[in-house]
């Protein structure tokens, strides 16, 4: 085994502004620690790409910034994770979800019409005045994700029966037709074939104007393509985390250079 | 051929014996019944009264009386075995309490229905008043199919892949709104189809009614839940065992059992036919 430096990452400059920032995380699953005193600072309608080998951690961190841990009794979280400052533990957490958006590995569009697909969350929160706004709003949403134009003459169709990119592209309009701040995708394409995931990739970098970004991903080329930043976590530990130009040219751990050549993982 | 060939040969004549055994029993009843029965069938013995002391006449009332105590039973247990099946896979915390509630469960699927109809008497008709009556006879039954709910409930509801309650919370919304708008709707035709067996096996229990809601002969027809009532299962067992006529009575007696056997098959064709459309729609 190879030894791990710890969080070796970049100090944020007054400049750039802080959306979320993460500090001494510590998770457990039952006695098993998957997260090992993380800190890391998530830029503002920047891309942060967390890579790292299976197993290491990457879903767990990104589902302790919407409290999607919650959900899992056995895990314990311990630290401190802020968006905007505050403590995310100090909100409601509907309202937080509401600020943080998610997108799944999987797509998983609810088993009703791409309309109502769009609509839920917009009714969970009573996010709209009159029939007319919800329709705007679901119009709006679909076309942000690029989706409008596939959709538009079938709204009351099965969403199950779009194809797997576009069902993706569903998930991340019903997300984003929340208005969140924030948009978590855990590994967003890794069902996809490469027509579709190059869609979801052009889509990120769209989105990035409005929103904060947070991805997971398997692929070093994906990060390298459409992130501003990169955490590279090895066995819960953030072992380098800057620039993705910096991390992918010059990165400052053995352990990077060896992951990102491929020489394990 | 060899050893092993011969070993497969025999083994699936065994299985195919033993099905053909099976299905063979299920033709032979209904059989017998058709033939016995089929004569005494028809507009009259639907829709008219039983008269002449059980001897002619219909058996209307025993048809009414078994619809009033599904209904019954359906409205009590429904809502109760849901409600519990969402506390049990939602809610509790699944540790040695849960366990503990789904072994009593099970239990109480095992309880001789004999036995549930000497609860009713004793908690139904006495204890709370209800006196022998539609209601201590449904509430009765509706016990009777509660483990049968329950489990069709839970399996529907855990059935529903976790990804939809992911997607739901992930959007902000609360546990109850996901169960509400996301579990429910798509757990329904699970749960329909349990409960549609669960009103075949009530409407075909004799024990548990027999103490708590029938009676042999009424002369009209029931006005309130409090009325006692004739009912299919009950009627062939009276006209079997108290008859005075037998000649007479034995044919009614298969005429009855050949109408309960059609609505008890067609209620499980009703559930066999939601699950079919049910599982077209898959995620
Ligand atoms: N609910 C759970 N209970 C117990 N252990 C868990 C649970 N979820 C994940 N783990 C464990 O925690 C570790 C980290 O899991 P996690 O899903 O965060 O990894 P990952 O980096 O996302 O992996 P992948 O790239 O395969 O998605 C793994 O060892 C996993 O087995
Ligand atoms: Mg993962």
């Amino acid at each position: 085994m190879v030894d791990i430096v710890t969080s070796h990452h970049s100090p944020v400059t007054s400049k750039k502004e802080v959306k979320i920032s993460i500090r001494n995380l510590n998770i457990w699953y039952q006695d098993m620690q998957v997260i090992k005193n993380v800190n890391l600072d998530v830029e503002k309608n920047k891309v942060t790409a967390i890579i790292g080998p299976s197993g290491c951690g990457k879903s767990t961190l990104i589902k302790s910034i919407n409290r999607m841990l919650d959900m899992i009794p056995e895990a314990e979280v311990g630290g401190t994770i802020l968006l905007d400052g505050q403590n995310i533990y100090d909100m409601d957490e509907t309202f937080l979800r509401k600020r943080i958006g998610m997108v799944f590995q999987m797509p998983n569009p609810f088993p009703k019409s791409i309309f109502e697909n769009i609509a839920y969350g917009l009714k969970i929160h009573k996010m709209f005045k009159s029939k007319q706004d919800l329709y705007f709003k679901v119009e709006k949403a679909l076309k942000q994700a690029a989706l409008w134009d596939e959709v538009k003459d079938k709204l009351d169709k099965f969403a199950l029966d779009l194809s797997g990119g576009q069902q993706q592209r569903l998930c991340i309009a019903r997300c984003i037709a929340l208005e969140p701040e924030v948009v978590l995708f855990d590994e967003p394409c890794s069902a996809l074939d490469p027509v579709a995931t190059v869609k979801i990739e052009e889509l990120i970098e769209d989105l990035k104007k409005n929103y904060t970004i947070v991805i997971v991903t398997h692929n070093m080329q994906q990060a390298a393509r459409i992130s501003d930043y990169t955490a590279f976590l090895y066995l819960g530990n953030l072992v380098e985390f800057g620039p993705t130009q910096k991390i992918f040219t010059t990165p400052q751990n053995k352990m990077t250079e060896h992951y990102l050549t491929g020489k394990f993982g | 051929m060899n050893s092993r060939k011969v070993k497969e040969f025999v083994g699936f004549a065994i299985l195919r014996l033993a099905t053909f055994l099976i299905l063979s029993a299920l033709f032979i009843i209904l059989y017998f019944i058709i033939i016995r029965g089929i004569k005494v069938i028809n507009w009259q013995f639907l829709t008219h009264k039983p008269c002449e002391g059980m001897t002619s006449g219909g058996i209307f009332p025993a048809i009414l009386g078994t619809f009033y105590l599904t209904l019954c039973a359906i409205c009590f247990a429904l809502p109760l075995g849901v409600a519990a099946a969402i506390y049990l896979v939602e809610y509790a915390r699944q540790g040695r309490l849960v366990r503990i509630v789904r072994i009593g469960i099970n239990n109480l699927a095992g309880v001789p229905s004999i036995v549930f109809g000497l609860f009713g008497l004793a908690v139904f008709v006495k204890y709370f008043g209800f006196g022998v009556s539609i209601l201590s006879g449904g509430l009765t039954l509706g016990i009777l199919i509660l483990p049968v709910i329950i489990r069709a409930s839970e399996e529907a509801i855990l059935a529903v892949p976790n990804s939809l309650r992911e997607a739901s919370l992930a959007l902000g919304a609360t546990k109850w709104q996901t169960i509400y708008r996301i579990v429910l709707p798509n757990a329904i035709p699970g749960i329909l189809t349990g409960s549609i067996l669960g009103i075949g096996r009530a409407a075909g229990e004799t024990a548990p009614i027999l103490f708590t809601a029938v009676t042999f002969y009424s002369a009209k027809l029931p006005t309130s839940i409090f009325s006692e009532v004739q009912a299919l299962p009950y009627h062939i067992y009276a006209l079997m065992t108290e008859g005075t006529h037998p000649e007479t009575q034995i044919p009614i007696a298969y005429g009855t059992a050949l109408v309960l056997l059609f609505l008890v098959l067609g209620i499980d064709l009703l559930a066999i036919v939601i699950r079919r459309r049910a599982r077209r729609r898959k995620w």
